[in-house]
């Protein structure tokens, strides 16, 4: 096991330096610098863009960039946002609360009715409920995060009123940020009501950010189930004399969860990169917002930074499945 | 939440509870578009970054509300001597700085705060300067840097200004958001502590709204400056920028009075918006200019009679109503009738596609000759759609022989590119940043702007010279006379077609009073209040 662990970390490090050199390269190559952008269609004085450069480093030869660049990350130095002059790092800690509070809630919401509808149509297979559910998901996959967002709120907050427009809470509700996540900020205030309202602001964007996720679980547990409710020890279970919940939920489901797991585990990915769209419809304030706005303004700090914090997560979620894996089949741990 | 309990109280708390804030009533939340990126307005340029600090700050002079001239703030008078060179500032007595969680005064503001202001733009060496390193650049597009010869305070309440060349715009250029005056005490205080830095996210002013919070990409915070020096301007409690960067999201907030003002509706949604009884829309002429700029080094537009062509053949009236939708007004001069010294004797050149092919013609362009166009990627208030607007100029100019390629870049590039000249005729535009004619007519067309904002590459003696003479006169009248000859002459040159001036659409609920669009799309919210 120790082996495996130590080989899979070794793997993790040229994926690192990858990330980095990616980023850094990546980002330089989009036309323009940080001043120019920030100057749009004003004049740019030559002797300020000069000084400007210098002071940000960027008039040094890339490779002196890079080993700059590579030298503060040993030191745990994320640098500073070219443009707000904060730190990249507490940039990151202020927002991914919101996004990971959006992901998660729209992970919950796609998990349970993404299992529910995907084992109601493998049991009622070729009903008018499996085309419905599979058609359904279908569009739901299709379906382009932005305009579904702007249809959602036009039908429920401008049409019923049910919900609010955007954002995390009523701006009147005056809450400090402690832990950055609303739902227990909101709890923490001393206005216990404004957790109902940063609920209601929750539901619309993690249903639009839990769809594609929703297709996806639905149709996998659907075809899983399937599979798993033809095996033999389904029909011995049922032979036995179990109860048909028993059968479904105990024998079926628990196999048929596998592969949904793993499909679950790479959302993750997906859930950060629809983040982006969400976040911008819903003027949530999370990391997805803030990278656009980096890009658009070359604040290579915060581009190169925050796609590693964020590769860095991805690669540690797929690092714990990779090890679970690991324990739960012994065949892949001894896979060279 | 199995608990009973906790449900029971959260179930009571939420049913039983008013409005969120005592003081909800009177609370205005503002949709704005951006985060800002600090508080420090010295150090940025964009309409979002100053909008941000409009309420914290005051300067010396300031915009009249709604207008272009510059009235007394923080200076109640200033004097200039004869040959135009000094500047002498009488400073607001009894002006107290925000007190804050990070920083209590312990003086009234004064000219040492004027000094540090300056100071720390002009010198490379000022402490602070060292201490937190950054630039100033409008202040050093605006020249001050070169200009401004010395900042000195005669008396506590006194400062003298010394120019080394006559600046006809310098009060103007004063009255912007990035002369706001800082506090040298808390200045002080932050070098002290180590942490100069705070001074671009924990900020104190003299205006009329306190900084309280900001969240990125979620809010900002202010609050009521109950010791403003002029109450009259305070009638909000707080006041709160709800950020939120979608344009549709924004006007379904204003809807639902989930804010009270909401920022730049797309033009498709301003006959909806002015259809909802809950709301008001404000229509006012946009203080910008739209313009198709052609690169006169390029062949063949180096040629009066080729611009000619191109500029009669433009159907301007079509491009209104489909670029526009009606919210725009059009453009015949190089700047908008709203500036002062503004030639209302100009008129355009007759569309005429026969005459403006028997131009080309003379010329010598053969019919089906290339020449390319550039179209911006973005929406800018001067132009809210360029491709259509390019499409349009495109099928115009094949109606007189021209093959027109249509190319685009990345913003940034795009800048770069056309300021570089690389373009045959590009689409650009301006908004006035500070209400004087030389921020048209030097800015954007004279010989020392080319490599800058003059994007036609122009350079004509006769004009540069009318302009150039204009800057250093104080006396409007003769200014205007000059600036009048400078327009008939470009006008004649052709190096530019103006289009359009678009109309500031700007939509609030009808609860709102006292709001004014600023000609310079700057948000101030002094003397705003809400109805009950």
């Amino acid at each position: 096991m120790f082996s495996f662990i130590a080989r899979r970390v070794g793997l993790l490090i040229p994926t690192f330096f990858g990330i980095t050199l990616l980023t850094f390269a990546l980002i330089r190559m989009i036309p323009g610098d940080p001043v120019e952008v920030m100057m749009g269609e004003r004049r740019v004085d030559p002797e300020m863009h000069a000084q400007a450069m210098e002071r940000l480093g960027l008039n040094k030869p890339l490779h002196e960039q890079y080993i700059d660049y590579i030298t503060k990350l040993a030191h745990g130095d994320l640098g500073e946002s070219l443009r707000t002059r904060e730190s990249v790092w507490s940039e990151f800690a202020a927002l991914f609360p919101a996004t990971l509070e959006l992901a998660s809630a729209a992970l919950l919401f796609a998990g349970i009715l993404g299992l529910l509808a995907g084992v109601i149509a493998a049991l009622k297979r070729g009903s008018l409920f499996d085309h419905g559910v599979m058609g359904i998901s279908l569009a739901g996959y299709s379906m382009p995060i932005f305009w579904w967002g702007l249809i959602l709120i036009m039908f429920f907050s401008v049409g019923l009123g049910w919900t609010p427009v955007s954002g995390r809470i009523d701006l009147l509700y005056d809450i400090e940020p402690k832990t950055g996540f609303m739902l227990i900020d909101t709890l923490l205030s001393d206005q216990p009501e404004a957790f109902w309202d940063a609920l209601h602001h929750l539901i619309l964007p993690a249903i639009v950010l839990g769809t594609i996720p929703l297709a996806v679980i639905a149709r996998m547990t659907r075809s899983s189930m399937l599979e798993v409710l033809r095996e033999d020890y389904i029909r011995t279970a049922r032979a036995k004399g179990l109860s048909p919940a028993r059968v479904v939920f105990v024998h079926g489901l628990r196999n048929a969860l596998i592969p949904v797991l793993t499909v679950v585990g790479l959302q993750v990915g997906t859930l950060l990169a629809g983040a982006v769209l969400t976040e911008t419809i819903f003027s949530w304030p999370g990391i997805g917002k803030w990278l656009i706005e980096a890009i658009g303004a070359r604040d290579y700090p915060v581009v190169q930074n925050g796609i590693l914090l964020i590769a860095c997560l991805v690669i540690l979620v797929n690092f714990v499945v990779d090890i679970l894996y690991g324990f739960a089949n012994p065949r892949i741990r001894h896979q060279r | 939440m199995r608990n009973p309990l906790v449900l029971s109280v959260l179930i009571s708390a939420g049913v039983l509870a008013g409005s969120p804030l005592a003081s909800a009533a009177n609370s205005l939340v503002f949709c704005s578009e951006g985060s800002p990126a600090g508080f420090d307005t010295a150090q940025y340029t964009t309409a979002t970054d100053n909008d941000a600090s409009e309420p914290i700050y005051n300067r010396l002079a300031e915009f009249e509300k709604g207008g272009t001239a510059a009235v007394p703030a923080l200076a109640t008078s200033w004097d200039v001597s004869e040959d135009g060179l000094t500047w002498t500032f009488h400073l607001r007595d009894g002006v107290k700085f925000h007190t804050t969680k990070w920083f209590t005064p312990t003086r009234n503001f004064n000219a040492d705060d004027v000094l540090f202001t300056f100071n720390r733009m002009l010198n490379p060496e000022h402490p602070f300067r060292k201490a937190y390193p950054t630039e100033f650049p409008y202040f050093t597009g605006m020249s001050l840097d070169k200009n401004i010869a010395s900042v000195e305070k005669t008396d506590p309440m006194t400062v003298v200004m010394k120019l080394n060349t006559v600046d006809a715009a310098f009060i103007q250029n004063l009255a912007m958001s990035f002369a706001a005056i800082l506090s040298a005490e808390y200045a002080d205080q932050l070098l002290k502590t180590g942490k100069p830095s705070d001074i671009n996210q924990k900020p104190v002013g003299t205006g009329p709204y306190v900084f309280q919070r900001y969240q990125k990409d979620s809010n900002i915070r202010y609050a009521a400056n109950k010791d403003y020096w002029d109450p009259s301007q305070v009638k909000l409690d707080n006041l709160i920028f709800s950020i939120s960067v979608d344009a549709s999201a924004r006007m379904q907030k204003l809807r639902k009075n989930e804010c009270q003002v909401s920022l730049n509706p797309r033009p498709a949604d301003v006959a909806g918006l002015k259809a909802d009884p809950k709301l008001q829309v404000i229509e006012k002429p946009g203080f910008n200019l739209g313009y198709i700029a052609y690169n006169v080094q390029h062949k063949p537009f180096d040629q009066l009679q080729v611009r000619q062509a191109l500029d009669m053949a433009v159907n301007k009236d079509e491009i209104l109503k489909a670029v526009y939708q009606g919210a725009g007004q059009k453009a015949v001069n190089a700047m908008p009738p709203t500036q002062w010294s503004y030639d209302e004797t100009i008129t355009d050149a007759p569309y005429n596609p026969e005459k403006a092919k028997e131009l080309l013609k003379a010329a010598g362009v053969k019919d089906g000759t290339e020449i390319t166009l550039w179209a911006m990627p973005v929406q800018r208030p001067y132009n809210p759609n360029a491709k259509l607007m390019a499409e349009m100029l495109q099928s115009d100019w094949a109606k007189i022989g021209l093959k027109v390629k249509i190319v685009s870049y990345e913003w940034g590039e795009y800048i770069k590119r056309t300021k570089n000249g690389e373009h045959d005729i590009s689409l650009i535009g301006w908004t006035g940043d500070n209400g004087d004619p030389d921020n048209w007519l030097g800015t954007l067309y004279s010989c020392d702007a080319i490599g800058g904002n003059n994007y036609s590459m122009w350079c004509n003696k006769e004009y540069d010279t009318l302009v150039k003479n204009a800057k250093v006169v104080t006396d409007r009248d003769q200014r205007t006379v000059l600036y009048k000859q400078a327009q008939q002459l470009l006008k004649q040159q052709v190096p530019i077609t103006p289009i359009a001036h678009s109309t500031v659409n700007q939509p609030l609920s009808a609860k709102v009073e006292g709001f004014t669009v600023s000609p310079f799309g700057r948000n101030a919210f002094s003397g705003v209040s809400l109805k009950d």
